[in-house]
């Protein structure tokens, strides 16, 4: 680029109103071209002096006063632009402080869900333990889901299927009525491998049975634990086996479920 | 009142009289506080007060007067041309502006066409970015660029045919 088109951007440079790109070359150009170094110097020293003979040059005469309408205008208050809503500080303020609450709340909700599903595990645990240390675990002792399921008639408000026992390794050992959270339900017990598991079938209500969707697995004192919910009923099966032994459990009784 | 010592300064530098000085000052700070609800929150206020005191003088009898003798030669986004600068190769410039005094820049000042005077004292003596200048004078970016570089050679020529009596 010639020395003619360099001089073209000395102002904008001058000015500090080039980009950062545009101001590195420049300067690239001056270091090599002192022609154009001096014109920048020269730009330089004119807005210098321009500053200085035109800043605060003129000052009104000590007569000059303001004319009254515009202290009245000013008294009136000036009227400010209507902003949008969003616009404004309190608005702001507020949307901010509603947006931590339901932060806090959705929290709060969450841990209070955790909290009482753990619960109700817990309190089910108990039962599963009790049982299986009682004498006589089970209110009716049969290994045939056609005598177990008969016998729950008129004890509980819903009903429920059983799996078959096929080639499965889990043996039905019988069933009793309990009562959780002032509800009856189901307890079922199975054999599986000299280990105990029970299988809770409670009818869904809020708070008396642990709220939470889908199939859900954990631990609470070595025992496995598996829940699910379906046609509004909660299951709720525990073992000190192992979780794959709860699971597959699990699995036979959704099955069994569904037909 | 805001900015009024510049508002002042930059009214008698366009109307170069004090009497019309006053009255310009007056009359943007009326219109300002009556239309205060044209200004759009949170934007640039100096460029927007500014843009009403120099609308105001355009608009006056001495604006239209200052602004009809001398037409600008289309200074719209066309860059400037270059090296046809009075001494730019043949003596350095520094060394020229070195020997310039307040009272000669000041009358060179008083020469140049109102829209370069504007527009030297917005960039120079208010310090005004270009997207400043071009919201005070309602004109591009680009404008502002070329019409700076100009009013600034107009300068550096006024200058030369006093110091050097060269003329372009």
């Amino acid at each position: 680029m010639s020395c003619d088109l360099w001089r073209q951007w000395l102002d904008v440079y001058v000015d500090e109103s080039s980009s950062a790109e545009e101001s590195a070359a420049i300067e690239d150009h001056l270091r090599i071209c002192p022609s154009c170094t001096a014109a920048t110097l020269a730009r330089m020293q004119l807005k210098r002096l321009t500053r200085a003979a035109a800043a605060g040059r003129y000052a009104p005469s000590p007569e000059f006063r303001l004319r009254p309408e515009l202290f009245q205008l000013i008294e009136k208050g000036v009227e400010a632009p209507p902003q949008p809503l969003w616009k404004l500080r309190w608005v702001q303020g507020l949307a901010g402080a509603v947006v931590a609450l339901l932060v806090v709340l959705v929290s709060i909700s969450a841990w209070m869900r955790h909290s009482v599903r753990d619960q109700a595990l817990a309190e089910l645990l108990d039962l599963h333990v009790a049982t299986t240390a009682s004498t006589n675990p089970v209110d009716v002792a049969s290994n045939d889901r056609h005598t177990v399921k008969p016998w729950f008639q008129g004890k509980l408000p819903f009903t429920f299927n059983l799996p078959e026992p096929g080639n499965s390794s889990y043996k039905l050992l019988g069933g009793r009525l309990v009562y959780f959270r002032h509800a009856p339900g189901a307890q079922l017990l199975y054999d599986l491998r000299k280990h105990q598991l029970s299988v809770f079938i409670l009818q869904e209500s809020p708070g008396s049975t642990p709220p939470a969707t889908g199939v859900t697995t954990s631990r609470q004192k070595g025992f496995s634990i598996e829940t699910w919910s379906e046609t509004g009923l909660r299951y709720v099966v525990i073992s000190d086996s192992s979780p794959s032994d709860v699971h597959d459990l699990s699995d036979l009784m959704r099955v069994a479920a569904h037909q | 009142m805001p900015l009024f010592a510049s508002l002042y300064n930059f009214a008698f530098w366009l109307a170069q009289d004090q009497a019309a000085a006053e009255d310009l000052v007056q009359e943007t700070y009326m219109k300002a506080l009556k239309g205060f609800s044209s200004f759009e929150q949170g934007t640039n206020f100096r460029a927007w007060i500014y843009r009403i005191l120099r609308n105001t003088f355009m608009t006056s009898q001495a604006g239209l007067k200052a602004s009809a003798l001398v037409p600008l030669d289309g200074d719209d986004d066309r860059p400037v041309e270059a090296g046809t600068e009075t001494g730019t190769h043949v003596t350095p410039e520094s060394l020229l502006l070195a020997r310039i005094e307040q009272q000669q820049i000041q009358q060179a000042l008083e020469q140049l066409p109102v829209a370069f005077r504007e527009i030297i004292l917005l960039c120079d003596v208010e310090e005004m970015s270009y997207h400043e200048i071009g919201l005070a004078l309602g004109i591009p970016i680009g404008t502002v660029m070329s019409r700076v570089s100009r009013a600034r050679r107009a300068m550096r020529t006024l200058l030369a045919v006093r110091d050097e009596g060269v003329a372009e």
